[in-house]
């Protein structure tokens, strides 16, 4: 009896001891992978207040306790001067990019989402003639690669066709209609239960009120998805905001970056990293008030940038 | 008598109604379906046409299909596009999908502080790719980068990274003294140093959709094969791994069309260089840099045909392994 009480309470110990053991090392795996995914902001951070001859002499963190250096916070103002001046208004050049980016960002998200939710409605709600047909047309352009249609549509900007070259209209026209917002929106849209239409009908709504009143705010989320998923696109623009333009007071900040990157920021890197940090900054503090969304988007949709 | 009487004006009440329906319908959609005519399907045709001429800032000259004469010549730029690109896309799908699946397995365990590590990992994805790939590009500086500075703390020589074009085989059998017969040298450590920066960017997304997954999976399932005394791997070899094929199939289609689509990053930190022009680099490259509107337009008709070809060949065979 007391045997078999002892060996039973060995196993346990046993099995305690490789649960503690797998346990231990899932999280050394976990720890030491976040660590790899983290590592590259947390160097860019650290060198955009670094000294170049420190960067240049490997060292990471000269500051206390491991130096004697001072963070050098004025490697931020000096990128921002070397980058200039808007002869326009005055202000720093970076910070009228910024605006730009700002601006491009803010008509990509509305019209988007209008547009969006707008199709979203009629494929979801309405009947029409050539309603599938017009579907697939919307999901064919899923399947096009931009780089298919990049050569003619920058030749479009130029002068004898729209005109639109180093102008706002070819950042942002382009970009109003999203096949991937049409489909998210309409999924969410088909899931609204018809009978709650009939009883708006009974009350006397049509259809432009019951599409603002009931459908818009019963799927916020898969709204705010898809204002959320153009956002970081947008702002992250690079490749067409380089083709289409070309006076540095219409650039977007990642194409500014680009430039910083091959000109001055080529060798002294701690300012290079200073202009990336700003670049990136605003793009993560909204990852980090929305970050549910993003999973939600993904995990219905699939989008990849 | 007074059903005859009425139905004629239901009919027709309803058919008006029918037509205001249709007509809300097309002018909700008039909007995004101008926008597409606009700028995807009238491009598509548009590029046709610019493909046949010598095309710079206008068009100069018709010159029929020597556009794509050119890009075809053997050994010509586009098929050494095509090998880039899809040497990019074979490392990168085994790579970034194997590592996402073994972090997901991780996290769906019962563990602490499961959403730190969800967004620890799914921030590269939302960053700028200009910004990390200068931050990467740095890393890899042979320099001042901190890659080698690692590798030298264990003892390992310092490696050229992104400025290296020799081929990984050439390198390895270099390492070890074998030589290998010509042409067998391997995707560059350039690509490969890339393709290490896209699975640093892209595994927090696959795992996201891997967690999904297997959240699909019953319960059940593994406690039914529990009682039959399935062990962990048994269970993962024939549970977690078939009913989760699906979700595999569609990562490794997203990431293959991903790294066709690949441009910010590489145009970053290499522009091409050292055997890492793919196929939007290349293309891109004609027009930017050297304003030859024709043939890049020809260039992407054909890389993009050869490429939908491949991805379908591809879908074919997986989708044939895919348990539903």
């Amino acid at each position: 009896m007391a045997d078999t009480a002892i060996s039973i309470s060995e196993q346990a110990a046993a099995a305690h001891t490789r649960r503690f053991n797998t346990r231990w090392l899932l999280y050394t795996i976990l720890i030491l992978i976040a660590i790899i995914a983290l590592i590259p902001f947390a160097w860019m951070l650290l060198t955009s207040i670094n000294d170049l001859g420190d960067v240049i002499s490997l060292k990471v963190w000269p500051w206390p306790p491991l130096g004697n250096a001072a963070p050098q916070w004025k490697n931020y103002p000096d990128a921002i001067a070397l980058i200039g001046t808007d002869p326009d208004t005055g202000m720093p050049m970076f910070f009228r990019q910024l605006l730009n980016t700002a601006f491009v960002t803010a008509c990509v998200i509305i019209g988007v989402t209008v547009t969006s939710v707008m199709a979203a409605y009629a494929f979801a709600q309405l009947n029409f003639p050539g309603k599938s047909a017009l579907f697939i047309l919307v999901l064919a352009t899923l399947m096009i690669p931009d780089d298919l249609t990049l050569i003619p549509r920058t030749v479009m900007m130029y002068k004898n066709y729209l005109n639109w070259y180093n102008s706002f209209a070819a950042l942002t026209v382009p970009f109003l209609a999203s096949a991937f917002g049409i489909f998210l929106i309409r999924q969410f849209f088909l899931q609204i239960p018809r009978d709650l239409f009939d009883a708006a009908r009974i009350d006397g709504a049509g259809h432009m009120r019951y599409l603002l009143k009931v459908m818009i705010p019963l799927t916020r989320p898969a709204i705010l998805t898809v204002a959320l998923f153009n956002f970081i696109w947008t702002w992250n623009e690079f490749k067409w905001a380089q083709l289409v333009t070309r006076d540095n007071n219409m650039r977007m900040i990642s194409v500014s970056l680009q430039v910083f990157l091959q000109g001055e920021g080529g060798t002294s890197t701690h300012l290079a990293m200073a202009v990336a940090t700003m670049v990136v900054a605003p793009i993560l503090v909204v990852f980090f008030f929305t970050q549910k969304y993003f999973t939600e988007g993904i995990t219905t949709t699939g989008i990849k940038g | 008598m007074t059903a005859t009487k009425i139905a004629p004006s239901k009919v027709s009440a309803s058919r008006s109604r029918a037509i205001r329906e249709a007509l809300l319908a097309y002018g909700l959609l008039s909007p995004a379906l101008l926008l597409f005519l606009g700028f995807t399907v009238f491009p598509l045709i548009f590029g046709l046409v610019i493909s046949l001429y010598n095309w710079r800032t206008g068009p100069t000259d018709f010159i029929g299909l020597a556009n794509y004469a050119r890009a075809l010549q053997p050994d010509s730029e586009m098929w050494r596009a095509l090998g880039a690109t899809v040497a990019y896309s074979l490392l990168s799908v085994p790579i970034q999908l194997f590592i996402a699946l073994v972090l997901a397995y991780l996290l769906f365990q019962k563990i602490r502080g499961k959403s730190f590590f969800r967004v620890a990992l799914f921030l590269p994805y939302v960053t700028s790719t200009v910004a990390s790939a200068a931050v990467w590009a740095r890393l890899y500086s042979p320099d001042i980068g901190v890659i080698n500075q690692v590798l030298h703390f264990f003892g390992i020589q310092p490696l050229q990274w992104l400025l290296e074009d020799k081929g990984i085989f050439t390198m390895i059998a270099s390492g070890l003294g074998v030589t290998l017969p010509a042409g067998v040298t391997g995707p560059s450590l350039a690509l490969v140093s890339i393709v290490i920066y896209t699975t640093w960017v892209f595994v927090g997304y696959d795992m996201t959709i891997f967690l999904a997954g297997l959240g699909n999976i019953p319960a059940e399932l593994y406690e039914v094969a529990k009682i039959d005394g399935a062990g962990g791997w048994a269970l993962f070899r024939h549970i977690t791994l078939p009913l989760l094929s699906p979700t595999t199939f569609f990562l490794s289609l997203i990431t293959i069309i991903g790294t066709f689509k690949a441009f910010n990053h590489i145009w970053v930190m290499t522009r091409g260089d050292n055997g890492t022009t793919t196929a939007s680099i290349l293309i891109y490259r004609q027009l930017y840099e050297f304003q030859r509107a024709g043939y890049a337009a020809a260039l992407a008709f054909m890389l993009f045909t050869v490429i939908l070809i491949v991805t379908i060949l591809q879908n074919r065979v997986a989708g044939r392994q895919v348990n539903y």
